[in-house]
């Protein structure tokens, strides 16, 4: 999704030659009895954008921290291009960090904010000037250079903390939360600046946020993380699209969970009864479901359709009835009681003007469904 | 305002004034007479002042208290700079209720009770009292003012920023010295003017830590007033009072003003409209 289309696909985690340039083996760290990161094994790569989305406290920005050095874990390996991390200060590491708060010096101008990191390396000092306009051309803000950061605003300030941080061109660039402060048309507009600048500079980059719309747009892959552990590592695509539990597929977006018992109907095809009386609901799965098991059908709400007349030739028919609308101007959802008193949302695209609209609260409606929309999920 | 002073509120607050002030404004007019008899007014003149700069004892004891002020002043910023540091940013260590504790509690502590001790430490390992033993024990008793300033300043300062310096590059040292200490530089500046005029004013501790040939100026001046108020000790305590006051009132000015403005900034800094 991050990705153009123009370009080759960008998958180098499906590449088994390809060496991974960061690595966390079996790692573990715990802050007294509490466990922050629990036996976790990761891989990412060369010029990833890599997202690390999760509720807060889920160890998220531990995981980050370590790799900045400010923490070090109480178990296992992290590996920056091969080299163990462990031993290496935060000042020596070839990580450089956008913080959450962006942690500009008050007391330095927006080019000494800039060229901070630059006049600490063994980068010759004539040649500082130079990597420091470069920095603020690619950040847009040649012209406050010479301003303090309280007289700039949110935005710039935010991309004087990106210039600062990707001044020394460190092999990862990691951030925290990098929009969090920021508005939201504002956000938008970074995120795609930083998608931009991340493919400009081709450096790694490894960003956290709770935000799974933020994670979604700038991310080739995300990880989505709960209590310490990876739930589930993917493209964007694949995570909205086949979520591998109920907890990943709730958190990405929104979602209909419908739970029942499968019974399988031959190779791939599985059926779900959910509710007494009521036709099971047809449902593919890839994954081996044994017979009777509890199982959670979990499907996105724009691909229900809802119509007032029985659909034909749909592979899923449920009868219910309107218990609300919510119109958002582009999309309408339709909550409907169905058997059982339980709701299913159904979102429709407004293609037609508000007036034109022929569904409304109470009408019995028929929702649709194919058999391939939904995925089975075992917990 | 249209709220009024009443009668009572302004009886009372003139009283207050008056008690806590009379006594050094006569002190303050008396230095201008003209008259060698302290308590009879007959006109005014300068004259003791111009006395006083030809008296040798009392330049001696302004030079050894300036001497004095200045250095154990800046051995207390240094300290107990360092103190705040460590007991702000160390985190939870066991004792730490204890050390906090500990380094405040000289402020409490009776003056006389640590000069005996100073002077007590001072015979103990032989050192001879003098300028050396007197900068000693004012630094022990303000190092605890600078570091309550410092603190006070340093807990509401944004730890990312220091995470940033090493991030970039810096040494621990290095991240102290180039991003930490230009932040808070107005409370560390604040707490060396109070450590300052804290030395500058001490009688108790300076005499029991004092030696023969180290005299300061309160203790030339208490000891002279024994032999009889002259009109030269009231204008050497004018001026005194004239340092001191610049001195609390540019010490509160820099913490007040500066130090609102920087965090003000640096929360600008971190924070977004």
């Amino acid at each position: 999704m991050a990705q153009p289309a123009n370009r080759p696909v960008f998958a180098p985690w499906l590449d088994p030659d390809q060496k991974p340039l960061i690595r966390f083996q079996n790692v573990t760290k715990k802050f007294g009895e509490f466990v922050a990161i629990d036996n976790l094994t990761l891989d990412i790569f060369r010029r990833e954008f890599f997202a690390l989305l999760g509720p807060s406290g889920c160890g998220k920005t531990t995981l980050m921290r370590m790799l900045a050095g400010f923490e070090t874990p109480t178990d296992g390996t992290i590996l920056l291009d091969g080299v163990d991390q462990a031993p290496i200060p935060p000042n020596r590491r070839e990580t450089n960090m956008m913080f959450q708060s962006y942690a500009l010096f008050p007391h330095l101008t927006v080019w000494d904010n800039i060229a901070f990191g630059l006049k600490r390396s063994d980068m010759p000092k004539e040649k500082i000037p130079a990597r420091v306009e470069e920095m603020l051309r690619l950040t847009r803000l040649e012209k406050f250079a010479k301003r303090k950061p309280h007289q700039i605003s949110g935005g710039q300030r935010q991309r004087v903390a990106l210039a600062r941080s990707l001044a020394k061109a460190p092999k990862l660039l990691l951030l925290d939360e990098p929009l969090g402060a920021l508005d939201k048309k504002l956000r938008q507009d970074t995120q795609f600046e930083l998608m931009d600048i991340q493919e400009k500079t081709g450096t790694t980059f490894v960003i956290v946020t709770h935000d799974q719309e933020e994670a979604m747009t700038v991310a080739s892959r995300v990880a989505v993380m709960d209590h310490g552990k990876m739930i589930q590592v993917d493209t964007p695509g694949r995570i909205y699209e086949t979520p591998n539990s109920v907890y990943v597929a709730d958190f990405i977006g929104d979602v209909n969970i419908v739970e029942g018992r499968a019974t399988r109907k031959g190779d791939d095809r599985y059926a779900i009864s959910w509710a007494e009386g009521q036709p099971e609901i047809l449902a593919t799965s890839t994954e081996k479901v044994d017979q009777g098991t509890k199982v959670y059908f979990a499907i996105r709400p724009e691909k229900v359709a809802i119509a007032r007349e029985r659909p034909e030739g749909r592979a899923n028919v449920v009868e219910g009835k309107v218990h609300d609308i919510a119109y958002l101007g582009n999309i309408s959802t339709y909550k409907v009681e169905v058997a059982g008193g339980r709701m299913i949302k159904a979102q429709v695209a407004n293609e037609r003007r508000i007036a034109r609209r022929d569904i409304t609260w109470d009408d019995p409606v028929f929702l649709s469904f194919t058999d391939t929309a939904g995925v089975l999920l075992l917990h | 305002m249209n709220r009024r002073f009443s009668w009572f509120n302004a009886t009372s607050l003139t009283l207050g004034f008056a008690f806590l002030y009379l006594p050094m404004v006569i002190l303050v007019i008396f230095s201008f007479n003209a008259s060698k008899l302290v308590t009879v007014w007959a006109g005014f003149s300068t004259k003791w002042y111009g006395e006083l700069l030809g008296n040798q004892a009392f330049l001696d004891a302004a030079w050894v208290t300036l001497k004095v002020a200045v250095l154990s002043s800046t051995l207390a910023t240094i300290l107990g700079t360092m103190a705040a540091y460590v007991l702000v940013r160390a985190g939870r260590f066991t004792g730490r209720t204890l050390f906090s504790g500990m380094v405040y509690a000289p402020i409490v502590m009776p003056e006389v009770i640590t000069g005996l001790a100073m002077l007590l430490l001072f015979i103990a390992i032989g050192l001879d009292r003098g300028v050396t033993t007197i900068v000693l024990a004012h630094t022990t008793f303000t190092m605890c003012f600078v570091s309550v300033v410092v603190s006070s300043r340093l807990v509401t300062f944004d730890k990312s920023l220091e995470e940033a310096a090493l991030d970039l590059g810096c040494t621990p040292f290095d991240a102290f010295r180039s991003v930490t200490l230009p932040i808070i530089a107005p409370a560390v500046i604040s707490g060396w003017l109070l450590a300052f005029t804290l030395s500058l004013d001490d009688l108790v501790i300076a005499s029991f830590a004092a030696g023969p040939s180290s005299t300061t100026l309160p203790m030339k001046i208490f000891s002279s007033v024994r032999l009889g108020v002259s009109p030269e000790i009231n204008a050497l305590s004018t001026i005194m009072i004239g340092i001191v006051t610049v001195g609390v009132i540019t010490a509160s000015l820099v913490s007040k003003r500066s130090i609102a403005r920087q965090r003000a900034e640096e929360q600008a800094a971190v924070r977004t409209t």
